[in-house]
């Protein structure tokens, strides 16, 4: 066989397998998107889920996992950028930093069931927490915080030194220099970043079985006292997210219609997970844009 | 540096705002670290129960075969079998798909490629893992059990499944190294009169292949710790399987299935925690592979 | 480990020292004047629906466990919290091992239990702090997929399919085909009731056998793979699988109440120690007329009111 056939035959078979790659995830969306969205309508995506009758919603579970993720982004972004601006401007190169990188790498290589059971045995039982918002958006923070660390470490890094070099001539301090300076520069990629691990916090469940619950109490939406048991804000109350209510159905539902709304809630899921990439590419760009027409 | 009288204003405003900053960020890192502790310390905790207190040999919870916490046989090879060879297999799938996808990204149609391709293998990465489950269960465990002999569910399901779910993992990290790799290598090749393949599979291959055993063991590592979709369609019998179509379990399965059904303290609780202090140590295992790959690419 | 305990712990209370300020604050206050309110409650919710004058309860209540015993838990709840604004009740899942262990612990005043507390908690001592309630009973069938061609199976036949003895349906007058075993695991307390009352003994986990938690996934499995077994609670049955006899018996809420038919359990919600007003009320509703003869019944379970004999921890059954 000459040297240009083999090169057919390999170019072939790469093309094929990344056909393959494109048919594949155009099959699963096509198959949840065809089964799902024929379900999805205003009332499925705001009414209550039903026990045992037909035609129940997602709508608390809808804004559980909009509040946990909320909850989650509130207690995890100062702590991730500050995290990250150590690592990338504080810290000097040697056996501590070395340590704390290594840190980050094992910490968002952990299982999340294994964090999900941590979270079991610390915040919801040795603390008290119970099933909850608050556990589940403390685990979350877990598994979102070294991604924050990284997204703001790469980002500082990226920073042209040039910008740092004046900020040092004008006399300014270290850390004026951060949050004045570099810190608007670095901005777009983190945001992006963050929009980014928020669609993998939407789609967690295997932690948040053990966290944050498989219940949601009757939500009163006129109470926003984030002590009542019925407020949908309050923290203590356990709170069934989307992806844990599609495990949920499918694996225990008793409704006659639970295929139907396993089948729709994953649709949800997924649109809202590409609606997060999709406005992550976006806002990237834009702020890229207007922070070099500033320029 | 002494605080002294005729320290200039703005020096001392640039103290306490350096001190600031420092005392934030370094909060912010310790934090990080009291987390890791306190989630080996807990995990490790929990784990050891079963051996030092409960008295489970560590050789038969290793090595021992047979799973009957009701006879008090804490056995846990089967899980260990099943979690490795599921994810070796899941591997074994998942790379040469990866390969070839950075491949048409890099080398063959860098434009097209890019356009398509890249966000095809991103929205892979964001579906979430029950959807995947839900899938595996409802798509691939009839055609398996219309094509292949057994139920459809068991090893095979799992490894596909599983194998779907990293390979974004390893196209992404393939794709980088592809990407970065020194244009005048390849036109070296070319230049000598080498077709396309020829210098892939002689000049480009070889050179990044440290990067992509990284992209594989870091997806062997998330495939390892998958527990909902692995839990749907694997079977679960606590058993090592003799071929590809028999029900097997994972760690992550068995754990999943039977956490919320035991007492905490109980025997069979602990063996639990075993397990996943088996899972946290393989992250270790994983991480450190990693980096001695890491350390060789940089050479 | 270099970290000492204390070392470890103090890092971590330290971590959340901020939001423990916060934290679940469970120790239900339990209602001023207590002792007439459990009776009020419970005369007040037999007209519940017309009678919401009864407030004078308070306090918060949080039951945690069993996920099949959570939706009539939960919606019990509901109802309870409409006409006793005073109380509040939380419902979480967790299952039975969590809910045990949960109102062991002292962290929630119910625990949600599919099988006793004894035996689960193998601690003596611990168990029998605990106080039983048995609000409702569930009752299980074996169920195989529709093309097998057998609707009746003896004590005997099960235990030899479910030990590997028979592996075809032809052998029990069925269609030449392989048997599938769709089991629980073994922790479950829905395998743990099939294996004492149907089969009498405990079973190995067979080798290829298939095992899944969730009642769902048992019910889409047998629907779908040729020669399957499995067995689910009545309330999963429908006529996309073939339930079946039990030594002749048919799986019905009659024959289950009158102790023809045995393969059945009872659902406790455990207390440690007494009660306190306020979940004593609640605990009062779910045995209340209303509730067993209403909500029990619409949500597939049986009530217990209905049972004409009682059986206790080791099987023994006496006439009520």
């Amino acid at each position: 066989m000459s040297a240009k056939v083999k090169d057919r035959i390999a170019t072939g078979v790469i093309i094929f397998f990344s056909v393959l790659i494109i048919a594949i995830l155009v099959g699963m969306l096509g198959y949840i998107m065809v089964r799902g969205i024929s379900h999805i309508d205003w009332h499925f995506l705001t009414s209550e889920p039903e026990t045992i009758k037909a035609g129940g919603g997602i709508g608390p579970e809808l804004f559980n996992s909009v509040y946990l993720l909320i909850l989650t982004l509130i207690i995890t972004i100062p702590l991730g950028i500050g995290a990250g601006i150590y690592m990338a401007e504080y810290a000097k190169e040697g056996r501590i930093t070395a340590s704390i990188r290594l840190v980050v790498e094992v910490l968002s290589s952990f299982p999340s069931i294994v964090v999900g059971l941590f979270g079991l045995l610390v915040l919801v039982n040795t603390f008290n927490f119970g099933f909850s918002v608050l556990s589940g958006a403390l685990v979350l923070t877990i598994f979102n915080m070294p991604l924050m660390v990284r997204v703001t470490e790469q980002a500082f890094h990226n920073v042209p030194i040039e910008q740092k070099e004046a900020g040092l001539a004008m006399g300014l301090s270290h850390w004026k220099i951060i949050t004045s300076i570099l810190f608007p520069v670095a901005l777009p990629a983190i945001i992006t970043g963050t929009i980014l691990a928020a669609g993998r916090i939407f789609g967690e469940a295997a932690a948040l079985l053990f966290t944050a619950g498989l219940t949601t109490p009757k939500l009163d939406f006129t109470d926003w006292n984030p002590t009542s048991l019925h407020s949908p804000i309050n923290p203590l109350r356990p709170a069934e997210t989307l992806s844990v209510h599609i495990w949920k159905v499918n694996s225990e539902g008793l409704s006659p219609d639970a295929a139907q709304i396993a089948a729709g809630a994953s649709a949800v899921l997924v649109i809202m997970v590409l609606l997060f990439n999709l406005l992550a590419r976006w806002i990237g760009r834009l702020l890229y844009r207007k922070f070099t027409s500033i320029k | 540096m002494n605080e002294k009288q005729e320290t200039p204003l703005l020096f001392r405003k640039h103290r306490a705002e350096e001190w600031i900053g420092r005392i934030y960020t370094t909060f912010c890192v310790v934090l990080l670290i009291v987390i890791i502790v306190s989630i080996v310390y807990y995990v490790a905790s929990k784990g050891v129960a079963t051996f030092a207190i409960n008295g489970v040999s560590l050789s038969q919870f290793l090595f021992g075969q047979t799973w009957q916490p009701d006879s008090n046989k804490f056995g846990a090879l089967p899980f260990i079998f099943g979690s490795f060879v599921t994810s070796l297999l899941a591997a074994v799938i998942a790379s040469p798909l990866s390969v070839c996808a950075a491949l048409f990204m890099t080398e063959i149609t860098p434009n097209w490629g890019k356009k398509v391709l890249q966000p095809v293998v991103e929205l892979l990465a964001g579906i979430p893992s029950v959807v995947y489950g839900f899938i595996g269960l409802s798509v691939l465990v009839p055609f398996l059990r219309d094509v292949f002999p057994g139920q459809g569910i068991g090893v095979a399901a799992g490894s596909i499944v599983l194998s779907i779910m990293i390979l974004p993992t390893i196209t992404s990290i393939a794709t980088d190294a592809l990407s970065s790799l020194p244009r005048n290598l390849k036109e070296a090749s070319y230049g000598l009169g080498a077709t396309r393949w020829q210098t892939i599979a002689g000049v480009v291959i070889p050179t990044v292949l440290p990067s992509v055993l990284t992209g594989v063991v870091l997806g062997m590592a998330r495939a390892f710790g998958e527990a909902l979709a692995v839990q749907m369609v694997i079977g679960n019998a606590p058993h090592i399987p003799t071929s590809l179509f028999e029900s097997a379990s994972t760690l992550t399965s068995v754990i999943t299935l039977n956490m919320s059904n035991t007492v905490m303290g109980s025997v069979q609780n602990n063996a639990l925690w075993s397990m996943a202090l088996i899972l946290l140590l393989m992250t270790f295992v994983f991480v450190l592979i990693v980096r001695l790959l890491e350390r060789r690419t940089r050479i | 480990m270099k970290f000492g305990k204390s070392a470890v712990l103090a890092l971590t209370l330290a971590f959340s020292v901020s939001l423990a300020a916060c934290g679940n604050n469970n120790n239900s206050s339990s209602g001023s004047n207590a002792s007439d309110n459990a009776s009020n409650a419970s005369a007040a919710s037999n007209t519940a629906s017309t009678a919401p004058a009864e407030t004078s309860l308070s306090g918060s209540v949080i039951a945690s466990g069993s996920t099949a015993l959570q939706p009539l838990v939960d919606q019990v709840a509901k109802k309870f919290s409409e006409t006793n604004s005073g109380v509040s009740i939380q419902v979480q899942g967790g299952g039975s091992g969590t809910g045990l262990t949960q109102v062991s612990e002292g962290q929630v005043q119910i625990g949600n239990s599919d099988v006793f507390a004894e035996e689960k908690i193998e601690d003596a001592a611990k168990a029998a702090e605990l106080k039983d309630h048995q609000v409702a009973v569930v009752a299980m069938a074996a169920v195989v997929n529709k093309e097998v061609g057998v609707t009746n199976l003896t004590k005997q036949q099960l235990v030899e399919i479910f030990t590997g003895k028979i592996t075809n349906w032809k052998d029990l007058g069925g269609k030449d085909q392989g048997i599938v075993i769709i089991n629980r695991p073994s922790s479950s307390g829905t395998r743990a009731t099939f294996e004492k009352y149907a089969l009498g003994q405990k079973t190995e986990d067979l080798k290829g056998s298939i095992q899944e938690d969730a009642s769902g996934t048992v019910k889409k499995l047998v629907t779908e793979t040729p020669g399957a077994i499995g067995y689910l609670a009545f309330s999963y049955i429908d006529d996309t699988v073939q339930s079946v006899q039990y030594e002749g018996v048919d799986p019905t809420t009659e024959n289950v109440a009158t102790g023809k038919y045995p393969v059945w359990a009872y659902e406790h919600m455990y207390t440690k120690g007494d009660p306190d007003a306020a979940t004593q009320a609640f605990l009062d509703y779910m045995v209340s007329d209303e509730v067993q003869k209403g909500d029990v019944v619409e949500l597939g379970y049986i009530p217990v009111s209905d049972m004409k004999i009682v059986r206790d921890i080791d099987g023994n059954i006496t006439n009520k």
